[in-house]
């Protein structure tokens, strides 16, 4: 009896230390039903958002969007550190210091962009061409297809 | 008024001192705790010293994805000012496509803002990329590959050096421990004008750091050897033939010669030390280039080859 109730609570506290909150560290990444880049589309996270993890699978984390959505999101879109939006904002954080948060938006920001840009430093326009050349998953499944690349389930 | 023991404050101070000079957070810490408690320094100057050491040990790896993708627009815009873009919107739909095809099967799928490709209009033969993904490649090295396969082993190379963040790694740390402190010292409130400023000469010096690297001195042979070796892995994955890399790398070898040594032959370690190490990772499979992949390649290169 005494070894179940111990087991039981055993495995309680390893679920609980499995669940951890993780930050979103990218500018916003889709929410996968499976672990896999090319992977169904359940929802789209935005950077600073907090999702609940289960353990680390290959560079997946299957996670619990806070309202309650499942699926996987790969480790290099989250951080263990809050990020704390800039004050004025909804997300901004209080209370905590430095060393618990990833500082969005401080440092080599847009501020500091946006300064080069006024002293006529740096032209950005191709930056911003550069920026806008995006793929979606359904050209690269047909890109693919039509290069007869083998499966490529990561 | 409280009395100020000297001894104390000697010793404090050398504390402080030595724990500055060793890099050492704790003793700061410690130090600064018992300066404060003796009445050496104010709360306030305790604090921000803690804070100087706490910047002092972070590298390039503590810049977030956000601060990576900033550098690295920098970074693009200044290249750009030796190599101009090459405005070809057929080849460069076809250079994205390739490459972020590619990217997503890279173990650095997600940066803050994606991965971005882009030709430059220059016959020498490289290629450069730009911290968080903004990947630049020179017509010159587009004429140097002869198929989709090895022009995904050029772009590959590149995108593994945006996954291990070897453009970060050319800053210097004293400008990364200035623009932290900054960050530290100003993370309550919006910066002031001239917190602004220094910070954005550190940027600047930064980014200039990774522009040298980049086009002049060169990455590591290290660095360049794990890119190659990382870059096998992501061809496997995507399913290219991993062996488009030597014969890419051979080829570029034979016309680097003929452009006497310039591009990258002056940033790169010779094609001939890189097959050396990539012969034990890459499988030596027959090279049959798939015709549909041929095809498309050739339509998509065909202005950019023709207009010179």
């Amino acid at each position: 009896m005494k070894i179940r109730a111990l087991a039981v609570l055993l495995a309680v506290s390893a679920s609980v230390a499995l669940a951890t909150s993780m930050s979103v560290q990218v500018r916003n990444v889709k929410v996968r039903a499976t672990p896999s880049q090319l992977g169904r589309v359940i929802a789209t996270v935005e950077y600073g958002a907090k999702v609940q993890t289960g353990a680390l699978q290959r560079g997946w984390y299957p996670v619990t969007t806070a309202d309650g959505k499942k699926g996987w999101l790969h480790e290099s879109a989250l951080s263990t550190k809050p990020i704390a939006m800039r004050a004025g904002t909804s997300d901004a954080a209080t209370g905590v210091s430095d060393d618990e948060v990833a500082l969005a938006g401080k440092g080599f920001n847009e501020q500091v962009e946006a300064k080069l840009k006024a002293e006529g430093t740096l032209d950005y326009t191709w930056v911003d061409r550069m920026a806008a050349f995006v793929i979606s998953e359904e050209q690269i499944k047909e890109f693919r297809a039509q290069g007869n690349l083998p499966g490529g389930a990561q | 008024m409280k009395a100020r023991p000297s001894f104390l404050t000697m010793a404090c101070f050398a504390l402080l001192i030595a724990a500055l000079f060793f890099g050492c957070a704790e003793v700061t810490e410690i130090g600064t705790q018992l300066a404060w408690e003796a009445g050496v320094i104010s709360a306030d100057e305790a604090e921000s010293l803690n804070r100087g050491v706490k910047a002092i040990e972070k590298t390039y790896q503590d810049l977030t994805p956000e601060q990576e993708y900033y550098t690295g627009r920098a970074v693009a815009a200044q290249v750009f000012q030796s190599y101009p873009p090459l405005d070809q919107p057929e080849a460069n739909a076809y250079l994205n496509l390739l490459g972020q095809s590619l990217a997503v099967f890279s173990n650095r799928p997600e940066t803050f803002g994606g991965y971005h490709f882009l030709l430059l209009d220059s016959d020498e033969i490289n290629a450069f990329a730009a911290p968080g993904g903004l990947i630049l490649v020179t017509r010159g090295m587009l004429r140097c590959c002869e198929s989709e396969d090895e022009l995904a082993a050029v772009l590959a190379h590149e995108i593994c050096h945006v996954e291990k963040k070897h453009g970060l790694s050319a800053i210097k740390q004293g400008r990364l421990t200035e623009a932290f402190t900054i960050i530290a010292a100003e993370s309550a409130k919006q910066l002031g004008s001239e917190e602004l400023a220094s910070l954005t000469r550190e940027f600047e010096a930064s980014v200039s750091d990774v522009v040298m690297t980049l086009t002049t001195s060169g990455y590591s042979r290290t660095q360049e050897r794990d890119a190659d070796a990382a870059a096998v892995q992501l061809l496997r994955r995507a399913g290219y033939p991993e062996a488009s890399i030597i014969t890419m790398l051979q080829r570029m070898d034979e016309r680097l010669a003929d452009a006497g040594g310039l591009g990258f032959a002056k940033t790169h370690p010779s094609a001939q030390s890189r097959v050396g190490a990539l012969a034990s990772t890459a499988r030596q499979t027959e090279l049959v280039s798939d015709a549909a992949r041929q095809e498309r390649f050739s339509a998509a290169i065909q202005p950019i080859v023709a207009s010179h």
